[in-house]
């Protein structure tokens, strides 16, 4: 690039401003984009909103506060509303449970035919990829909604939705997680004549089920959420009875199942990084 | 002595390993019971039987096929209805080529591609020329104004398969594309045909039968169809205008749905960020700011994005603010959440050695940490934005606007079943482009070397 092996100071420096002046403008671009994006996307906001946005931020508080007074006017009886609604919630943490489990399982196989380092034909890699990236695409609510009109009201649609998404989610990670394995395990029981399922079973699964789990984990959570979600249009469990409540505006049950549910979360974004934890070592 | 420590490694190594295997094979019993449990809990096996049928294969056939209805009422049989989907407004004007008015003995022939046909008379309908089918049918109606099949008054069990015969209606479908009813008032027709219809241009347009390439370059043509306006301006208003897709509806639903997602990952960086800040103690020395900013990051997440999207739709009614606020606030909590722990995380040199050039706190901080967690900040804001791309369209079909609540809209009303394949197809493109357009973006921004 120069004709000299040694630069100059001035060259340097001259160089450096160079840089520096060009990053200060690619950031002043970046920030002008992102202004503008925000200001013309909240004006449309404004402009296509029911109510305006300052009418809105005046009633933020109503609804929250409407909902606890009545919580408070019913008293004790509060109570017994958290407990009726248990066994709802019960149900949407087994249909969570049971789809990610599930949805695991799926995610297992087409991981390993997804991973470059297992299967070497190409085309398979390459075919099971894009099969978990539509999996994956659809927004679980889409499944749900066209399965719940074509198979009635239950929970069954739901599961089935949630087990294609998460099959999806979780094969992309488990086949990122394979390939980012340490390949020497590998060669070495290659090097023994050890089998092409021999090779997965002791070189790939010891290094990859830990991060598996806590994959799975963390999954799980994000189920808990989309299947009260779902119960919410019909598949039952908790988020059914949350849009009942809603509907008869009854604030203290509505206030006790969102109660379940916020613990519900919290308590399971704590255990699963809990197990996270122990699992990979790295106890944040 | 060697001999036998090695004995004892390997007996401890060999009563370990059993222990693993047991606790292996107990783990793995437990959640088989539990999955066979479940399957049965959540009827799995009966999975084909709770399909229905008929919902699923109208819906199907929907999704690739448009249908024509041809109605006679017995009363005034020369006046045939053509309709487009049997919708009010869509009627045809002039008679397409399949149908055939015969003036002379006053029928009418609806052709089939395969070459069948039905044939209206005044007092009857026949069936005719259908492959694989021999005998003609004839549907009359008798004395009492009801339908019945010529010749099987009394032996509608000897009916083939395909055909249906009740007191009040005979039903008739020879193959999926076409349909026959009967009635004692009418007779109904449905002509399927492949492909979508009117896509692009509806019936009224100008343009009407004009596919995609025929519009672009009808867009650069100097010959105006219009003399009033341009061209280009016409087909682009004639295809946001079809009132059959409603492209200009369903397109600004999308756009709706992708500005809640864009804006609301937006504020939700910038409001975390500096949060995530005062909430690492490497950058505030507070204790007690960290400890409330950090039950604020749970609280915003813990409250899912359903509770909040339910909260802000009471404030702010349907629309955009109700989805970006719902995702703003969950994922502020999130992003701060893990932001002030990659802060934390920092190398603690860099600061250092940006203090020992006599930097004021500020520099230190904008030079010392920023730069650390940059990469990680735009990758974690954009993988937040695919994921909130999904999550607009869930809050939308909960009562925000946007693409989700036409989505259920058209799916609860039962018929537009070529609206919701081709919002549900939207969707998918939407979020395809936005997932490849983070990929791109994150490898631009950070390098390579992320990319492992």
């Amino acid at each position: 690039m120069y004709s000299d092996n040694i630069l100059g100071f001035e060259t340097i420096e001259k160089n450096l401003k160079a840089m520096a002046f060009k990053r200060l403008i690619y950031s002043f671009i970046s920030i002008l984009a992102i202004l503008f994006l925000l200001s013309s996307g909240l004006t449309i906001a404004e402009e296509n909103n029911a109510g305006s946005f300052q009418r809105g931020l005046s009633k933020f508080f109503d609804y929250p506060v409407d909902l606890f007074k009545e919580a408070f006017e019913s008293g004790w009886r509060w109570y017994a509303y958290v407990f009726k609604y248990l066994p709802d919630l019960i149900s949407t943490i087994n249909m969570a449970f049971f789809s990610t489990l599930f949805g695991a399982i799926f995610a297992l196989l087409l991981s390993l035919f997804a991973s470059k380092n297992l299967i070497k034909n190409q085309y398979i890699v390459t075919l099971s990829r894009r099969t978990m990236d539509i999996l994956r695409s659809f927004p679980e609510l889409v499944i749900a909604m066209i399965f719940l009109y074509l198979m009635g009201k239950s929970e069954l649609p739901a599961v089935i939705a949630i087990v294609i998404h998460t099959a999806g989610a979780l094969g992309k990670l488990f086949s990122e997680a394979i390939e980012n394995a340490d390949n020497k395990p590998i060669e070495g029981l290659q090097s023994c004549g050890a089998s092409w399922w021999q090779r997965v079973r002791f070189a790939v699964i010891p290094q990859v089920v830990p991060l598996f789990i806590s994959y799975t984990l963390l999954r799980l959570e994000i189920n808990v959420r989309a299947s009260t979600i779902l119960g919410f249009v019909g598949a039952g469990g908790i988020g059914e009875a949350l849009s009942t409540v809603i509907q008869f505006r009854y604030g203290d049950e509505i206030i006790a199942i969102m109660f379940l549910l916020v613990i519900t979360i919290i308590s399971l974004d704590y255990f699963s990084r809990f197990l996270r934890g122990r699992l990979i070592g790295d106890n944040k | 002595m060697e001999q036998v420590l090695n004995q004892n490694v390997i007996d401890a190594v060999d009563l370990k390993h059993k222990k693993h295997i047991k606790i292996l094979i107990i783990t793995g019993f437990v959640f088989l019971v539990y999955l066979i449990g479940s399957i049965l809990h959540f009827d799995l096996p009966n999975l084909a039987k709770k399909w229905n049928k008929d919902r699923a294969s109208m819906f199907m056939l929907d999704i690739y096929a448009h249908k024509d209805h041809i109605k006679m009422n017995w009363k005034d049989p020369q006046k045939i209805d053509l309709r487009f989907e049997g919708g009010h407004r869509h009627v045809y004007k002039d008679d397409p080529t399949w149908l055939i008015r015969n003036k002379n003995n006053q029928s009418t022939i609806v052709n089939f591609d395969n070459g069948g046909q039905f044939v209206f008379f005044p007092n009857r309908v026949e069936m005719r020329n259908f492959p694989n089918i021999n005998e003609p049918f004839i549907f009359k109606l008798n004395k009492n104004g009801k339908p019945y099949v010529d010749g099987y008054v009394g032996k509608e069990s000897m009916l083939p398969s395909w055909m249906r015969a009740t007191e009040n209606k005979v039903e008739v479908r020879p193959s999926l594309y076409e349909r026959l009813q009967v009635y004692g008032s009418k007779v109904e027709v449905h002509r399927y045909e492949l492909g979508w219809k009117y896509f692009w241009f509806d019936f009224d347009s100008p343009l009407v039968g004009k596919g995609f390439f025929d519009a672009i370059s009808l867009m650069f043509n100097e010959d105006r169809v219009d003399p009033k306006i341009s061209n280009f301006n016409l087909v682009v208003n004639e295809f946001l205008e079809n009132e059959i897709w409603h492209h200009n509806t369903v397109l600004f639903a999308m756009v709706e749905t992708l500005l809640m997602a864009i804006l609301g990952t937006l504020i939700a960086s910038m409001v975390g960020l500096p949060l995530a800040f005062l909430a690492a103690y490497n950058v505030t020395p507070l204790s007690s700011i960290r400890f409330f900013l950090r039950r604020l990051f749970d609280m915003l997440r813990g409250i899912d994005m359903l509770i909040w999207s339910l909260i802000f739709l009471r404030a702010f009614g349907p629309g955009l603010f109700t989805g970006i606020f719902a995702i703003a606030f969950t994922d502020t909590g999130t992003l701060g959440k893990l932001m002030s722990e990659a802060i934390e995380n920092t190398d603690k040199k860099d600061k250092e050695g940006i203090q020992s050039t006599g930097a004021n706190k500020v520099l230190q901080h904008r030079f010392g940490i920023i730069p650390q967690i940059l990469p990680i900040f735009i990758s974690q804001s954009l993988y937040y934005l695919e994921s909130n791309t999904r999550a607009a369209v869930i809050i939308g079909a909960m009562g925000a606007g946007g693409i989700g609540l036409h989505f259920l809209g058209a799916l609860m009303t039962g018929n537009d079943f070529e609206n919701v394949a081709y919002m549900a197809i939207l969707v998918l493109v939407a979020v395809m482009c936005i997932d490849t357009m983070s990929a791109k973006l994150r490898r631009l921004l950070i390098g390579i070397e992320d990319k492992k």
